[in-house]
């Protein structure tokens, strides 16, 4: 009977999405997650697992997944894929020269079955710093550009100020609800 | 831990409970029974689920637990799998099914890479605000960590030794205690928050704190013994804690050296004082510690037992069981101080605990009295059928000492034993009865003739074949001297008739032993053995033959029917497992070359002094001294002493040889060596003898191959790195015959003293094919090769044992082969070269041990002058008494003064050793052994000899090693 209350609320009331936040290491997955979730950048260590938080935004409710970036925890990344319905795609702007691991990593991703319905959300993080690249450069670092029948978007954002982090939200709450339609 | 599951568990039952009447009518089976693991594992999934259900997830994860409890294990993807899909469940905020998850991933604990996936949320959970997620997260994530990650989080974890939770003080304590194992340096960095943690009022946290603190020494004796000083003088509130403590204060009793006269024991006080503690597990702790002593006086016992006494009459059955059990272990050692408890330790005869009652009965029967045996008896009797068989097991070994303590109350004791044995009982129960009724026999001459009246009786019903078979061997022994031979007849006879075949045989050569030592009972013991003959068991009937044949003069005579065969069983062993080994089983074993044991050997010890304890020793070097000391000619097995054998055995060979005359007496033979791998086609072993300026390599060899007839065998030695001999003379083999032993000898001269040196082998031979059609050998032959190891002498083959001839040196390898090959088989063999194995002389070849007396006077005597000194590190060891064992062994010389046995637990020791090298040269040996606190034995090598050269021996001996 829980199940089917649950289902109900969510049907009248706050709508639930899951959400994965992927990207390498030191891309500043964990200081969105926390900035999204109590507005403050909070000091954060790499991420040896996970963390998982719940944000209310939008009247929808994200389970946001934040999946640490190491090279030793990306093979498990996958364990996570099934029933999620949007990637939040983090990229260190600054890092130039892991752009392309950074690439590879993003086409695996976007080619997984288990994901082939979830939204492609990339940040283009760490705009605040000198020498970042510009959204449009990472977009066409990452190759955002060859992507075909998928709902993706890009977003310039620093965590560290709170920029663009919320706008990028806005268009997954509102795509996430005009597919719910 | 195990409180926490179950803590965790508490509510979920109660949960399913509820959910049982719900569904009363689907099932009313428990939750749990027969589930499967592949349906739970199904279950599993609903983990994956975006909307959870705690309460099922919880119940899942419980199934999941109880199947890895009942011993289910899970593949490593199914463990994989179940551990990914518990992660997802950190985002439920339920707090009953957090700790399931940590209980789950504690339990199922997938690969060391998986499972740092969790690492991230343990960590945010250790610091959380929930006392309960702070704990279990600490226990999981030390559970998990590895010595990188643990660096990471160790503030944290240090943090939390003194939280002021006692739940996670408590968690992190007990973890670190598992993590000092691959750890231990972090940890160590944590003592000044342990020490804390140990003066908490907590009672669990200074429990485990306690603990903590003695692991972090266990390893530092001088630490432990501080901790346990300072600890004793502190306030230490928790029982639990003073329990440990008072284990470690015994700890350290135990390993201190007792003073010298009667001074009172370190921490002897604080046990007593404990004694008076408010908790009965502490003083129960202390009491025990107290009895447990070393040494322990009658002085020092006396308030412990008063408070054992006390307990006795305790109403807790726990308490009485306890102090019962200590008592009845005093008991054994300390008699009269448990009487006092005599009037207690009655009453609890008629305890309902039938554990306490017996141990009660037991103790009573160790101090009890010559007065009071019947009476116990009497009550023992009335309760024996109440108990389990391994208690009677326990009582009957009381009734057996309490006999041999009164051999005056035998007979009642006997009647008690008889009485039982009519009883229903195991075999093990059944057994330890006939073994105590033996020992009576044979130690009380009174019980012997009731005795075997109680067995005769016994066998008559008897359904265990090996005590059947026990009791007539002995009634064959014992039973033709007793007054009235003729009356145990009948008892046998009856076995014939009713019994399996195994025990019919024995009866059957019970009575013949019958008719062979009583002479009126011959002819009635031929009828009946005559009846025996048409049994239907081969070898009853053949016994019977055999015996009658006997009886009747043949085959030996009457003498034979129980022969008394006096050899040495170690030299037995190795004499049969050589002829089984030899592959030449055609002629029968020849018990004849068995070397009959010595008399003296089985004289009680103390005669045989410091040898008989040396030979106790088991050492091959203690061996050795005690054949020199006498017992030489026992050929006991094994090291040094099977050299002393070898060389009686060899002696005959060489004796034989004129050749060797010139060389003079021999010094020592080593034991063999084999040269060639196992299943090679021809079996190679080397012999060095050793004279006083010749080494005489002695060869056996053995040819297996029956299509080939091997011709002027003989051994080339390549010298090259024994540059101290000199080839003399080689004896060839004119022909290796098949499947027998024959010899070729090598004589190398050699410098006087010890010379070493590794000598490379080729056997050389003339192969000759043997027609398959007429089985003789072709005429023409062909030379041939075949590469052996390397002959190796060492300084010790130049030692031998005080008291066996003198020592002379010299090799000559003598290598037979014997041969067979397919002629077929041969044309498919490649080229035949067959490199034989080397043989090497090492220094230690040249040793031999010395008994000596007065080592002391020995040393002082030699010239100062010889003595060479050194310091070898020996690395890592476990024991010291094996240390010295090891290089006792290596250095082949006999230990001086019983300085070859450790004292138990000691740091540093002190082994005198005395050797004999070629040309009566003595050398002897100071070791001073000293261990580190990690382990790491050095060793200190001062010696002595009639000449420097001997001196110096033992260190190239010593360094060859």
């Amino acid at each position: 009977m829980g199940i089917w209350l649950s289902r109900m609320l969510s049907y009248f009331g706050e709508k639930e999405a899951r959400i994965l936040v992927l990207g390498l290491d030191n891309a500043g997955k964990t200081t969105i997650l926390y900035r999204l979730q109590v507005g403050e950048v909070v000091s954060t260590i790499p991420t040896i697992g996970f963390n998982v938080e719940t944000v209310s935004y939008k009247n929808i409710k994200f389970q946001v997944w934040d999946l640490g970036g190491q090279t030793s925890i990306r093979p498990y990344w996958r364990c996570y894929y099934p029933n999620t319905q949007a990637i939040i795609y983090v990229v260190d702007s600054s890092d130039v020269e892991r752009i392309g691991i950074s690439k590879e990593e993003f086409h695996a991703i976007v080619e997984e079955e288990e994901l082939k319905d979830a939204l492609i959300l990339v940040y283009a993080n760490k705009q605040d710093l000198p020498g970042a690249l510009s959204d449009a450069q990472v977009a066409e670092a990452l190759g955002l550009a060859d992507i075909r029948n998928r709902d993706w978007a890009i977003f310039k954002t620093s965590a560290i100020k709170g920029d663009g982090l919320f706008e990028g939200l806005d268009w997954l709450a509102n795509t996430l609800k005009a597919r719910g339609r | 831990m195990a409180a926490t599951a179950q803590d965790s568990l508490a509510p979920l039952r109660s949960g399913e409970g509820k959910k049982d009447e719900d569904r009363e009518e689907e099932t009313e089976y428990s939750p749990f029974y027969g589930i499967e693991k592949g349906a739970v594992l199904q279950e599993a999934r609903i983990f994956h689920d975006p909307n959870l259900d705690p309460r099922r997830c919880s119940q899942v994860i419980t199934k999941l637990l109880y199947l890895l409890h009942q011993g289910e294990t899970f593949t490593k993807k199914e463990a994989s799998d179940v551990f990914f899909a518990a992660t997802k469940l950190f985002q439920a905020k339920d707090p009953h099914l957090r700790r399931m998850v940590y209980l789950c991933i504690k339990d199922i604990c997938p690969g060391s890479d998986e499972v740092i996936i969790v690492t991230s949320s343990l960590m945010k959970d250790m610091n959380s605000r929930v006392e309960l997620y702070r704990s279990n997260a600490v226990r999981v994530l030390c559970q998990i960590v590895d010595g990188q990650l643990l660096a990471q989080i160790e503030r944290y974890l240090k943090q939390a030794v003194v939280d002021k939770s006692p739940v996670v003080a408590a968690s992190v304590l007990v973890s670190a205690v598992h993590l000092i194992k691959h750890n231990g340096e972090i940890i160590k960095r944590w003592v000044n928050e342990v020490t804390e943690a140990a003066q908490s009022r907590q009672p669990m946290v200074q429990f485990h704190a306690v603990a903590l603190l003695h692991a972090l020494r266990a390893s530092d004796r001088l630490a432990v013994s501080k901790l346990v000083t300072q600890l004793t003088r502190a306030q230490v509130k928790s029982p639990l804690a003073q329990c440990l403590l008072v284990r470690y204060v015994s700890q350290v009793i135990a390993d201190s050296q007792p003073g010298p006269g009667g001074e009172s024991r370190p921490f002897y006080d604080y046990l007593e004082g404990c004694l008076r503690h408010k908790s009965e597990s502490v003083i129960f702790e202390a009491a025990r510690a107290i009895c447990n002593l070393r040494d322990v006086t009658a002085r020092e016992l006396t308030p412990a037992i008063t408070v054992l006494q006390l307990f006795l009459s305790s109403s807790k059955p726990v308490l009485r069981f306890a102090a019962v059990r200590t008592l009845n272990k005093v008991a054994m050692s300390h008699p009269m101080a448990v009487t006092n408890c005599n009037i207690d330790m009655e009453s609890l005869i008629s305890d309902q605990n039938r554990s306490i009652a017996t141990l009660a009965i037991t103790t009573l029967l160790k101090t009890g009295s010559e007065g009071s045996v019947d009476k116990l008896l009497k009550q023992i009797g009335g309760f024996m059928s109440d108990i389990g068989d391994d208690f009677k097991v326990v009582v009957v070994g009381a009734i057996r000492s309490l006999a041999l303590k009164f051999p005056a109350k035998q007979r009642a004791l006997m009647g008690f034993l008889a009485s039982v044995l009519r009883e229903e009982g195991g075999f093990e129960y059944k057994k330890a009865i006939v073994q105590a009724i033996l020992e009576l026999i044979q130690e009380i001459p009174d019980a012997r003739e009731a005795g075997l009246g109680h067995l005769c009786e016994f066998i008559e019903d008897c359904e265990f074949t090996f005590l059947s078979v026990q009791v007539l061997a002995l009634l064959g022994r014992e039973g033709p001297t007793t007054k009235e031979p003729a009356r145990y007849i009948r008892y046998i006879y009856n076995r014939i008739i009713l019994e399996n075949a195994t025990v019919r045989a024995a009866a059957v050569s019970a009575l013949a032993s019958f008719g062979a030592r009583v002479p009126e009972l011959t002819a009635r013991v031929v009828v009946l053995l005559k009846r025996a003959l048409y049994d239907n068991d081969d070898e009853v009937r053949d016994r019977a033959t055999l015996h009658l044949t006997q009886l009747g003069g043949a085959a030996g005579g009457p003498e034979a029917i129980c022969p008394s065969l006096q050899l040495n069983l170690a030299a037995m062993e190795g004499a049969l497992a050589a002829y089984l080994a030899s592959d030449d089983t055609q002629q029968p074993f020849d018990v004849s070359t068995v070397p009959k044991a010595a008399p003296e050997a089985k004289l009680p010890k103390p005669q045989g002094g410091l040898m008989a304890a040396a030979a106790a020793g088991g050492t091959a070097a203690a061996a050795g001294g005690a054949a020199a000391g006498g017992a030489a000619a026992a050929g006991s097995a094994g090291g040094a002493g099977a050299a002393a054998g070898y060389s009686s055995q060899y002696e005959a060979i060489i004796k034989a040889r004129p050749e060797f005359a010139s060389l003079g007496p021999l010094f020592k033979s080593c034991a063999p060596v084999r040269l060639t791998e196992e299943d090679t086609e021809y079996a190679i072993h080397a012999v060095k003898h050793v004279f006083a300026e010749h080494l005489v390599l002695q060869f056996d060899c053995t040819n297996t191959i029956a299509e080939q007839c091997l011709e002027d065998v003989s051994v080339m030695l390549d010298l090259a790195e024994a540059p101290e001999f000199e080839a003399e003379t080689v004896l060839p083999l004119a022909s290796m015959p098949l499947n027998e032993v024959g010899q070729c000898f090598s004589v190398l001269r050699r410098p006087a003293g010890i010379s070493a040196g590794k000598m490379g082998c080729v056997l050389k031979f003339t192969v000759k094919e043997i027609d398959p059609s007429t089985g003789e050998a072709e005429e023409e032959g062909y030379e041939d090769e075949y590469q052996l190891e390397d002959v190796e002498v060492s300084g010790s083959d130049h030692i031998r044992p005080l008291g066996l001839a003198n020592c002379q040196c010299s090799a000559s390898p003598n290598i037979r082969l014997l041969c067979s090959a397919d002629s077929l088989l041969l044309l498919l063999l490649p080229p035949p070269h067959h490199q034989l194995e080397d043989v090497e002389v090492s220094g230690s070849d040249y040793i031999r041990p010395l008994g000596l007396g007065n080592f002391r006077g020995a040393w002082e005597s030699l010239d100062p002058a010889t003595e060479r000194e050194d310091d070898y590190g020996l690395g890592p060891r476990e024991a010291l008494q094996d240390t010295v064992e090891t290089v006792m062994g290596i250095l082949g010389m006999h230990p001086c003064e019983g300085t070859e046995a450790v004292p138990p637990n000691a740091r540093s020791h002190t082994v005198l050793l005395a050797g004999q090298l070629p040309g009566d040269v003595r050398a002897l040996v100071r070791l001073s052994f000293g261990m580190g606190a990690d382990g790491q034995v050095a060793m200190k090598v001062v010696s002595r000899g009639d000449s420097e050269e001997a001196s110096e021996a033992v260190h190239a001996v010593i360094q060859e090693a």
